[in-house]
Parts: structure tokens; C-alpha cells; sequence
């Protein structure tokens, strides 16, 4: 990092208190829920989970209207005959697996997931996985990972897979220059932007993981350079170091500082101009500040509390405070990864309570006595609360909306506004 | 090992749920994985409940795996307890609970809590939700309204002035929530007081009054008949099972009823019963020997069945269940319509069933409505499971006469109206209202994209024969919602008697040797 750093970064020894941990009823979704983009990402993979009827009643409730469309996923589900034993189970997932690759021979990428219970009995998802790639090779490749809730929380299921995937990239030539891999599911759209950008800085060639198809995995190797989209990619970061890359540390593409001071690291590693850089994004950056702008007197001064979900909360924080105004009551997260997050934490101003892990009752107590103007909450949360005259914004929104990058930044801070507006504007009484 | 994409119930820990989460003063103290919190949504979004529901998971992590998940299950007792202060709480284990077998009943047993606890054993990967709830709903009525020792013999209050219990109705309910106001209006004009409505808005300590009515009303078969026996074997109360879904139903529900209250059966139907008027009506002549594809839980496709053969005019041409506890009802009732009974949980089985049958038009669950989507085929929903918008905001009950009125509409509404029907059969290329396009009613003015435009997806795919390029034109003035069975019935028709190629002739012998 040099002169293209951010100019408002704070000094890095403001980092935040001493996260509260506590240990209590976690009100959070499991890692398998990160099927529910992964599947549309990857568009030839299939998702198969190896669990029980819990896990595929997650999934349609979940998942909702989507099931209509005969998603790229389903259940493998353990009935007590399989539990009786090992051998059988084996047996029983070859069967199944055959069943699906047979209706939906289109799918190249059979990914099994693992569950608790898949878990719990000690289930090997990893040498069935061998065994079905042979069975099934070449026109079908087989991987697995887990996304079981004891595990993984939420957008850790992403975190594992990609890991699982980084195993499997091909490596770069040994005569291969330097070259940018954006680790982290992104909205289409928002790929698109950023691959516009960094073609436009002359940096590349540039690859995203996961790729659109399993059949167009990037290649790895020590010339690789490695930005994180997502801030939940612990698992995953390690696995593409392992390949020999290189993980750039930056803030997530967040808003318009977020956003520069993410493609600046990428910028400062391939040695880009600054004088390059900023013309190259000044116009973004001047947009995403008038969009921002736009909602900034709505959210200016509001207390937020943000319940943990998905660990994007620091940084949704941090875009709140800084750039939309708002005063943070409370940042909970579900796994504070302390180096990935240092970027993020010197943005922040000492003194916001962080939270790291849940006891769901006494983090309401917390959220009631402190009567924030918004709760960023899960769906198990938000009505409750709305009821006790809390406003909320739903947190899984977050991970389903386009909200990376310059273009998005004033839809980022729309969301928040939402639900504020909405109680301006309904004549209901309570 | 099943594969699924879709599952027609929960595991039998959401069942549980939904009696814990239907009561007051009852808390759930449920041993489970982080993650499975999930069905908190199910209350709070889908039901759109304002509350939490009264559940504490433990929500335990690999790391608690290695000694520890046992005094984590204390805990969360402990405090729930103390922080929510319930007349009682029930424990149980979720299915990976089940695996790691930490003893929820001995655990919380050893707590020596200051109220009652109720262990639930649920196997959960052998049961499933509905039986969850029967189970638990049992349980805590054998808790809670314990029969005297040594016991005593019921007598009845004399006739006209006994009360009864409605049983059944639910959290998450198929329009549990309305079908309680509606029954409650049909005993209480028999002159019958509803002595408790349980479990939906009952406590543990107003379950103790259960013996204190004169029989009980179960509404809901799949949740309190287990209830119910015992509460007849151990209290002697009788108890009336015929759901009031349709009409005959309610008028037979009002004659069971009114002979265990002892009082004359009314005299006639009342004013506000319009779905009778409506079915004779000549407008309703169309519907005649539509043919229906029924699929639900047993109560309401067993009565779904008899209100589209008796009260609407429609030809039973399918009809199932997913509970398999109920089957035998569903096989009788299948029998009685003469189609093969499909008792399964296996939604592709369900949907082969559809494609073969070419029903007109599909009774369902939300599996049903996404393969109706699917197939373009009308449908409306029946029965358990469904999603947000079967929880209107509106009265929408299903059972006694204002249910008839709603099932009236809401079944005959996704067919293709009357007159529109008539046109499209006589005029084939319009290029605005033709068939590749919903009914105009529905207001889409063209097919949802990925939607194959014609029937071909409603055949099976294994053909005999070959059709030759004017039968298959001819095939296509056919209405649509018609089409496919005339393909099926013509290539049967055609393989019966070796032919190998269908011509226009074989067409039209085929439909005169069907014609019904």
C-alpha cells in the first residue's frame, strides 16, 4: 500500500475494545445455506446434501419459491435404515448420486455437502467424493465440503467451498506473470463493474472464484494475487496461500471508501500510477458519493445495532458510520477474523462494542434497553422486534442484493433507509 | 437414503414446535445444532407471528462435541426456565441430538425443576412433523389431564346442556386459525359451549379441564386423534372425527355432534351457505367431469375428494396422500372414486402421478401449485404445506358453510372461465387470447418464460406410435387443458390395435371409442 491508501484512514492502533463473547443460543443460520446463491453462480455444479429431513427442511423453507424452478440442489436424506450401517450408507449415496446425475446429466460439477448429522456419524464425504469421481469422471467432476451448522455459520458454507475449490484450480505455468484472482461470490453485475475497472487500470488477467461455470476454474500459482470480495473467506484464503498466491489485505468494496481502498490495494500491488488510479476511478467515486449522499440526512445520527449473521457487519458498520453518518450501537458477528478485518477495524472508531458469537436473549436485552432507531437482524428476529416498535432491516438482504462497488453504494445505503421510510409513511397506528 | 429437493413435512421436532409455539405458558427447551434455528422463520415470517416462539436451542458447535453438550442442555434449561417463567417446559433432541444421545429427559429430570417437565422421545429419521406434533399434543394432554385413580365412570350432563372440545387446531395450521371461529359457530348454534379449544391458545394448567367437557371434536385427525382415544379410554369422553370440510361433511359433522349433545340436528341450512346455489347454478355446468388430481394431507384430500365428486361435479382422477398414518382413510376413499390410491412422500412420484393422470385441474399443496406452474395445469391449494400467502389477512376458513363459500371460489377461480373456454375451442389462432396464454382472467398476457408452450410436457415420453403431420395439426385444435389426454387416450387406442401410424381417422375413432 502507498499513496493510493485512502486518504481518511485511521491510525491502526484504534482498534476496537475487546470483543463480548458469549455463549448461548446462537440464532443464526447454518453454512447450508450458502447453496442458495452458490447453486446460481455456478451454473453446471449440482448441490447435493448428504443430511437429514431437517436439512431439506431448511433448505425449501429457506429457499421458498425457488424450489418451483427445480433448483441445482437437493437432499440426501439419512433414513434410520442408513444409520444401521457405514457400508450401506455408501452404497445408498452411489445409488442416489447415479439417480441425479441421470435425470440431470447436464450438471459437470457434483458438489457434496456436508451436514451435522453427516458430521456427528462421521460420515467420509471426502473418500465418497473419490470414489464418485471415478465412478463418474471424466464427465463429471466430484468435490465436497461442509456446511454443516456445528461447523459453519451462514456465509461460512461459501468460505469452505471455495476452499475446496482452490484445491482443485489448475496451476499456472511456471513462466506465468503476475496475475489478480477476486475470491468471493459476487452479483453478476457487480463482476462485471469491477472487471471493467481493473481492465481499464491495466491489471491482469483477472479471475473470479467461483467462476461462472466448473469447466472455466482460473488457474493458481505463486504469480497470483489474490483480493478478497467477501469478508467471511478465512478458510478459503488459506487454501489459495497453500497454492502459492498472495492475499492482499484491504477493505471490502463497501461503499465509495471501501470500494477505493479495495481496488487501490489490488492498484498498489501491480504497481498502478496513482495519478492513473484516480482518474481511472473518479467518476465512480464521485457517484457513489451522490447516491450515498442522497439518503445520508435519512440514516445521519440513527443508532444501529447490528445483530451477528453473515460477517459482513464490520464493514456495513463501518460504511454506516463513515460515510452514511450513523451512530453504531453494537456490532455482532458471528467470527471476527482479525487479520482479514484489520482494514476494516482501523476504519472504525475506537469504542463500538463489538460482539463475536451470540447468546441471542441477553443480546436482546442489550438491543431493548438500548432502543436503537435500527436493528440489522435475521428473519427469526425482525418481526418480533418490529412488534415491540423496533425498526429492522433483514440481514440476509445483505448477501442477496447487489450492494459491492461504486454503482452500488447508494442502493447499499437505500436499504437501511427502507424500513425507516416505510414507518414515515404508513398511517396505521402502532 | 431418500433424495429430495422437496419434503411434504418437517422432522418431528417442528411438530413439536408448533404445539409449543400454539400454546401459552409452555416453553420448548429443544437440543439442537447451531444452525437449526431456521424454523424460527417458519413462525415468525410464513405465519407472520409478532412474537418468538417459545423455543431455547441449545444450538451446540463441533468444539461443544467433546465433552461438554450435556451441561450446555442444562444451561439452556436452567435459564430458559428462569427467564421465561412457563407453567412447564417439554425437552427433546433434534435429529443430530438424536445421534449424539445426550438424554434430554434425564438431564432435565436431574435439574429438579420447580415445574413440570415433559420428555419427548421423537425419532427423527423414522417420524416426521405431523406425527411430532400428535405426539407431543398427547403427551402433555396424558400430563396434564391425568385420569383419576381408581377411575371413576363418566356420566354425562343431560341432554342440551353439554359442552365439548375442539382438538387440533394449530400454529402453522392450513387455516387452523379460521376454521376454529367457523366450527365454534356450528356447535354453538347446536346450543353446545366449546368448553377448550386445545392446543391452539391453550395452557398447560386449562389442558387439566379437558375431562370437564362432555366428548371432544377433533378437527384435525393428523394432530389430536391419538389425543383424543386416550382421553375417551382414560375419561370416557366420546369424540366426533368427520372434519367439517364441504358440505355433506357439515351437515354429517352437525347430526355427530348433535347426537352426543343429545339435541335435534338443524332443521335447515342457513342463509349464508351460498356454495350449494352456486354449484347448480347453470354457470357452474361447465365444471361438469372436470377432472381433479387431489394430493394433501389425509383430512382435507380425503374431503377434497368428496366435495369435487358430490358438491361440485368434477371426476376424481387422482387422489393421494403424504401422511402415511392415515392411508387407510385415503385408500377407502380412493376406492369409493374408483382411481389408485398414491400414498407417498416422494414429490417426483407425485408429479409422475400428475403427468399420467392429465388432470384439468390440480388440489394440492405449495409442492403441487410449483408443479402445476410447471405444467400449466390450474390448481389451488388444500392442504399443509403451503407458504406465506395461504396465510391470508382475510377470513378464509375451509370448514362448516362460510369454508364452503371460500372453496367454492377459491377452486373454481383458476379454471379457464366459461365463455372464454368456448371461444378458444372454436377459434384457434387469435393471436392475443389463445392457448399458449393463461386465462385472461389471471390478467398474464403471455406464457412465463422456460415454460414449454404446448401439452408435450404433459405426455409420457415413451410413444409407440408416430403421428403423422395432420393428425398431430389436428391433435392441436383440441382445447388445451384437454389436449394431452386426448394424445394419451388416442395413442393407447392406436397401440391396442398395432396401428403405426396415427392419421386424422384414428384420431377421431379414438375419441369416439372414449367418447364419455
Amino acid at each position: 500500500m502507498n499513496a493510493i491508501t485512502p486518504p481518511r484512514t485511521a491510525p491502526a492502533d484504534h482498534s476496537p475494545v475487546a470483543p463480548l463473547r458469549q455463549r448461548g443460543q446462537h440464532e443464526v443460520f447454518c453454512g447450508l445455506t450458502s447453496i442458495i446463491w452458490l447453486h446460481r453462480k455456478v451454473q453446471d455444479a449440482f448441490f447435493l446434501i448428504v443430511g437429514s429431513r431437517t436439512c431439506a427442511h431448511l433448505m425449501q423453507s429457506a429457499a421458498g419459491v425457488m424450489i418451483f424452478a427445480e433448483p441445482r440442489f437437493g437432499t440426501a436424506i439419512i433414513e434410520e435404515r442408513d444409520l444401521a450401517g457405514m457400508a450401506d450408507l455408501h452404497e445408498e449415496l452411489d445409488r442416489v448420486v447415479a439417480r441425479l446425475l441421470a435425470r440431470r446429466p447436464e450438471i459437470r460439477m457434483l458438489v457434496l455437502v456436508g451436514s451435522c448429522p453427516s458430521e456427528v456419524i462421521k460420515l467420509d464425504l471426502g473418500k465418497a467424493a473419490e470414489r464418485l469421481a471415478r465412478l463418474h469422471a471424466p464427465a463429471t467432476r466430484v468435490m465436497h465440503f461442509s456446511g454443516s451448522g456445528i461447523e459453519t455459520t451462514f456465509t461460512q458454507g461459501e468460505d469452505n467451498f471455495l476452499a475446496s475449490l482452490a484445491r482443485e484450480l489448475p496451476a499456472t505455468d511456471a513462466s506465468a506473470g503476475p496475475s489478480l484472482m477476486v475470491a468471493g461470490a459476487l452479483p453478476d453485475v457487480v463482476e462485471d463493474q469491477f472487471r471493467r475497472i481493473f481492465d481499464a487500470l491495466g491489471i491482469g488477467p483477472v479471475s473470479f472464484l467461483p467462476s461462472r461455470a466448473s469447466t472455466g476454474l482460473p488457474p493458481i500459482g505463486p504469480g497470483t494475487r489474490v483480493l478478497l470480495a467477501q469478508p467471511y473467506l478465512g478458510e478459503a484464503a488459506r487454501a489459495l496461500e497453500a497454492r502459492g498466491a498472495t492475499v492482499l489485505s484491504a477493505p471490502f468494496p463497501l461503499g465509495e471508501e471501501g470500494t477505493t481502498a479495495w481496488l487501490g490495494a489490488a492498484a498498489a500491488a501491480f504497481g498502478v500510477e496513482p495519478g492513473r488510479f484516480d482518474a481511472i476511478t473518479k467518476a465512480g467515486r464521485r457517484r457513489a458519493r451522490e447516491a450515498v449522499a442522497r439518503h445520508r440526512a435519512e440514516l445521519e445520527g440513527r443508532r444501529v445495532f447490528l445483530f451477528p449473521d453473515s460477517q459482513l457487519e464490520p464493514s456495513i458498520a463501518r460504511f454506516l458510520s463513515r460515510e452514511a453518518g450513523a451512530e453504531i450501537v453494537e456490532i455482532g458477528s458471528p467470527y471476527l477474523h482479525r487479520q482479514h478485518l484489520a482494514g476494516e477495524l482501523a476504519l472504525l472508531s475506537p469504542g463500538i462494542p463489538f460482539s463475536e458469537g451470540q447468546d441471542v436473549d441477553r443480546q436482546l436485552d442489550r438491543c431493548r434497553a438500548a432502543r436503537p432507531d435500527l436493528a440489522v437482524c435475521g428473519m427469526g428476529l425482525a418481526n418480533p422486534l418490529e412488534a415491540e416498535g423496533i425498526a429492522t432491516k433483514w440481514s440476509i438482504e445483505l448477501v442477496f442484493t447487489p450492494v459491492q462497488g461504486y454503482e452500488q453504494a447508494g442502493d447499499l445505503a437505500e436499504l437501511f433507509v427502507r424500513p425507516l421510510a416505510r414507518r414515515a409513511a404508513l398511517k396505521l397506528g402502532a | 437414503m431418500q433424495l429430495t429437493v422437496w419434503t411434504y413435512e418437517g422432522p418431528p421436532h417442528v411438530g413439536a414446535m408448533r404445539i409449543a409455539a400454539s400454546m401459552r405458558g409452555l416453553h420448548y427447551v429443544l437440543h439442537a445444532p447451531q444452525g437449526d434455528t431456521y424454523a424460527d422463520l417458519l413462525f415468525t415470517m410464513i405465519e407472520r407471528r409478532d412474537t418468538r416462539p417459545p423455543v431455547t436451542y441449545t444450538t451446540f458447535k463441533a468444539q461443544d462435541l467433546g465433552a461438554d453438550t450435556a451441561e450446555i442442555f442444562k444451561i439452556a434449561c436452567r435459564d430458559a426456565v428462569e427467564r421465561f417463567q412457563p407453567e412447564a417446559i417439554i425437552v427433546g433432541a433434534s435429529c443430530t441430538a438424536e445421534l449424539i444421545q445426550d438424554d434430554p429427559a434425564g438431564l432435565a429430570a436431574a435439574l429438579a425443576l420447580p415445574i413440570p417437565v415433559i420428555p419427548l422421545e421423537l425419532p427423527s429419521y423414522s417420524k416426521k412433523e405431523n406425527w411430532g406434533a400428535a405426539e407431543t399434543f398427547y403427551r402433555l394432554v396424558r400430563t396434564f389431564a391425568a385420569a383419576a385413580q381408581p377411575k371413576t365412570v363418566r356420566s354425562m350432563r343431560p341432554a342440551g346442556e353439554r359442552s365439548c372440545n375442539l382438538l387440533g387446531p394449530t400454529s402453522l395450521g392450513f387455516r387452523h386459525r379460521d376454521d376454529i371461529v367457523e366450527v365454534r359457530k356450528l356447535v354453538e348454534g347446536l346450543g353446545v359451549a366449546v368448553n377448550l379449544v386445545a392446543p391452539l391458545g391453550a395452557s398447560p394448567s386449562d389442558l387439566a379441564r379437558l375431562p370437564e367437557a362432555d366428548f371432544n371434536v377433533v378437527l384435525y385427525p393428523e394432530i389430536a386423534s391419538t389425543a383424543a382415544d386416550w382421553l375417551k379410554r382414560n375419561h370416557g369422553q366420546p369424540f366426533v372425527s368427520i372434519p367439517p370440510i364441504g358440505v355433506g361433511a357439515t351437515a354429517e359433522f352437525l347430526t355427530a355432534v348433535a347426537e352426543l349433545a343429545g339435541v335435534p340436528p338443524p332443521a335447515a341450512a342457513p342463509t349464508n351457505l351460498r356454495m350449494p346455489w352456486y354449484s347448480r347454478s347453470i354457470d357452474s355446468t361447465y365444471l361438469t367431469g372436470k377432472r381433479v388430481f387431489i394430493f394433501g394431507d389425509a383430512t382435507h384430500a380425503v374431503a377434497a375428494a368428496r366435495i369435487a365428486a358430490d358438491e361440485l361435479g368434477f371426476v376424481v382422477c387422482g387422489l393421494g396422500t403424504y401422511s402415511r398414518e392415515f392411508a387407510r382413510d385415503v385408500r377407502a376413499a380412493a376406492a369409493h372414486h374408483g382411481v389408485e390410491p398414491l400414498i407417498s412422500d416422494d414429490h417426483l412420484a407425485v408429479e409422475d402421478a400428475i403427468i399420467a393422470a392429465q388432470p384439468e385441474l390440480i388440489l394440492g399443496t405449495q409442492m403441487e401449485r410449483h408443479v402445476a406452474k410447471r405444467l400449466r395445469i390450474p390448481c389451488a391449494v388444500i392442504s399443509a404445506p403451503v407458504h406465506v400467502q395461504d396465510f391470508p389477512a382475510r377470513y378464509s376458513p375451509q370448514m362448516g358453510h362460510e369454508g364452503a363459500n371460500v372453496l367454492f371460489d377459491s377452486w373454481v377461480h383458476p379454471l379457464m372461465m366459461g365463455l372464454e373456454e368456448h371461444l378458444l375451442g372454436m377459434f384457434r389462432d387469435d393471436f392475443e387470447f389463445n392457448d399458449t396464454v393463461a386465462p385472461s382472467h389471471l390478467g398474464h398476457s403471455t406464457a412465463p418464460a422456460g415454460v414449454a408452450p404446448d401439452e408435450s410436457t404433459l405426455v409420457v415420453l415413451d410413444r409407440p406410435v408416430a403421428w403423422s403431420g395432420d393428425a398431430e395439426k389436428e391433435l392441436r385444435k383440441i382445447p388445451f387443458f384437454v389436449r394431452g389426454k386426448a394424445r394419451r387416450n388416442t395413442e393407447r387406442f392406436a397401440a391396442e390395435r398395432g396401428l403405426h401410424t396415427i392419421t386424422i381417422e384414428t384420431l377421431y375413432d379414438a375419441k369416439a371409442h372414449y367418447s364419455r
